[in-house]
């Protein structure tokens, strides 16, 4: 194969800087002591940091976001290994539909899934509680979870396990000491990816929050429409900052092509 | 096969299907009912069951118009998608393996970044005094701001950042399909860099640039941060639309309706998409 030409890497120079031009955007305007947004920032200066600290509504509604994330991400793992395992290991009768109906939430969109959790939490009086948000999250990132765990048993050496089982393993022991640590990498990708999906989550929580369990990409987003002031991008630089860090650590555990490559494939 | 082994799948996806009973197809079942019921702004929602709600959409121009919009912006943001994603993904997949994995980790990052945290960027950059404006005015390229702050325009450019990582994926999986001895055989014959991109590897990669466009099309379509931002309240498209209705205008069935006229439209376009891709390339999907 030729290398690339001078024009190819020229193309591929502005597109990282499309790419990138809208996050180093954010970063600077964040560092600027002045009241209104502007690049690159005349007079630098933290001010606008510590103003998030002044603000406990963004305090509250991010930590409110990692622990809806956290709990949503546990309880669609918990739900989706079974599930991946029997999709996964068996044949039987309606296991396709069992599938597609599983991964059906990538399908919908968000906006009608919101109004339709909406509409249901309020008839079972569940609106803007933690745990109704945290089902509809876990509703909604199933399906990142359900596609890396069946990778991972798809993938599996069966022959581990059955030497597990002829040395008289009961099931559950070939389960907790054999498959769960070797699937074990595929699982926590997808609870990561998972994690990071209810964490960034904008269209379905904004339905069914109240004021009381507002998330953090809702704060955001109320905050930029109806003003414009430098402390969405400080708090915008922080939520950046805490994505590189999770990209990173998932990057050198898991591999990040291999995390999201089944998002373009499906 | 014995009984227990036939109920041994159901028992463990058991937990799994309750949940998507409980949390999927009842709320989805209820906003169809909901989009039969009347609403009286005194008396609010009645129980009725017609087709009103539809009536006055499909009655409307002013509904005609959000939906005309939200179709046109979803199939430029496709568009240009291709047009940058496909090049993109080529010159990555024929570089070092150093540097196709930091512009993997460039390109495919910004996923995992706040959608809302992205179009803040793109507002910042895209304002009338924004960055874009001011540069190109500075230059003397143009007299007056150009206006993309508020215009499909500028939506269809932050929507293409937030989706073009879509389309680079699904065609870098068919270029790893592809056989490389046919570009080196196109090589070897005296074929220029570009007849061997558009004659050899563009027709290997169709697969992908079409599942990657119907991804892509389907979720523009349906996209509601990008568009409420960077569209603003006078823009509107289907999904901010159905958001308005439910919280601002609180005619609870009027924005069940739109919500289900999209999700039908979504899904008869890529039913319809995956049936034309099944039809000429059965042999090219494993």
């Amino acid at each position: 194969m030729r290398r690339n030409g001078l024009a190819a890497l020229l193309f591929s120079t502005l597109f990282v800087v499309f790419m990138i031009a809208p996050l180093v955007v954010v970063i600077g305007v964040s560092f600027t002591s002045t009241g209104y947004l502007e690049f690159p920032p005349s007079e630098p200066g933290l001010r606008w940091f510590r103003a998030i600290l002044t603000n406990p509504d963004f305090i509250d509604a991010a930590l409110l976001s990692l622990e809806l994330g956290v709990t949503s991400a546990t309880i669609a793992t918990v739900l989706a290994v079974p599930a991946a395992l029997a999709i996964g290991r068996e044949k039987f009768p309606g296991r396709d539909v069992l599938q597609s109906l599983f991964l059906s939430p990538l399908m919908v969109p968000t906006v009608v899934l919101g109004v339709g959790f909406l509409r249901f939490l309020t008839l079972i009086s569940m609106n803007g509680t933690l745990i109704g948000l945290a089902l509809c999250h876990a509703v909604v990132i199933f399906p990142f979870i359900l596609r890396l765990s069946l990778a991972a048993i798809v993938g599996l050496d069966q022959s581990v396990e059955k030497a597990a089982v002829s040395l008289g393993a009961s099931s559950l022991t070939v389960f907790r000491r054999i498959t769960l640590p070797l699937i074990m990498p595929g699982v926590c990708g997808g609870w990561i990816l998972a994690f990071i999906t209810s964490f960034d989550e904008l269209t379905v929580s904004i339905f069914i929050i109240n004021p009381s369990t507002t998330t953090l990409p809702v704060k955001l987003f109320n905050h930029i429409t109806q003003t414009t002031d430098p402390l969405v991008t400080s708090v915008s630089t922080a939520m950046i900052l805490f994505t590189v860090c999770i990209m990173l650590f998932v990057n050198w555990l898991y591999g990040l092509d291999r995390l999201l490559i089944g998002e373009g494939s499906r | 096969m014995n009984r227990q082994s036939a109920a041994k799948p159901w028992l463990l996806s058991a937990p799994a299907l309750t949940l998507f009973l409980a949390l999927l197809l009842t709320p989805l079942v209820m906003t169809f009912v909901l989009s039969f019921n009347s609403f009286n702004f005194y008396g609010g929602i009645k129980n009725t069951h017609d087709f009103g709600n539809y009536l006055d959409v499909l009655s409307d121009s002013f509904f005609y118009e959000i939906f005309a919009r939200t179709f046109l912006i979803a199939l430029a943001t496709t568009v240009v998608c291709v047009i940058l994603g496909v090049p993109e993904a080529y010159i990555m997949f024929r570089m070092k393996p150093f540097w196709r994995s930091t512009l993997f980790l460039v390109i495919l990052g910004p996923l995992l970044i706040s959608v809302v945290v992205r179009t803040l960027g793109w507002q910042i950059l895209l304002g009338n005094k924004g960055l874009i404006n001011s540069g190109l005015m500075n230059i003397g390229l143009i007299s007056r701001p150009f206006r993309m702050m508020y215009s499909s325009p500028g939506v269809v450019i932050a929507m293409t950042h937030v989706m073009i990582p879509f389309m680079i994926l699904a065609v870098w999986a068919s270029l790893q399909r592809q056989d490389p001895a046919t570009e080196q055989a196109a090589e070897s014959l005296g074929a220029g860099p570009l007849t061997v991109f558009f004659r050899v590897v563009l027709p290997q990669v169709i697969p992908g640039i079409l599942s990657g466009s119907l991804l892509v099309f389907s979720m523009s379509a349906s996209a509601f941060a990008t568009p409420a931002i960077i569209g603003g309240r006078r823009l509107k498209v289907a999904s901010t639309t159905v958001y308005d209705e439910f919280m601002g205008t609180l005619n609870w069935p009027l924005g069940a309706a739109i919500a289900v006229i999209l999700l039908v439209s979504v899904l008869i376009i890529m039913l319809a998409w995956n049936r034309l891709m099944e039809r000429r390339y059965s042999g090219a999907f494993g």
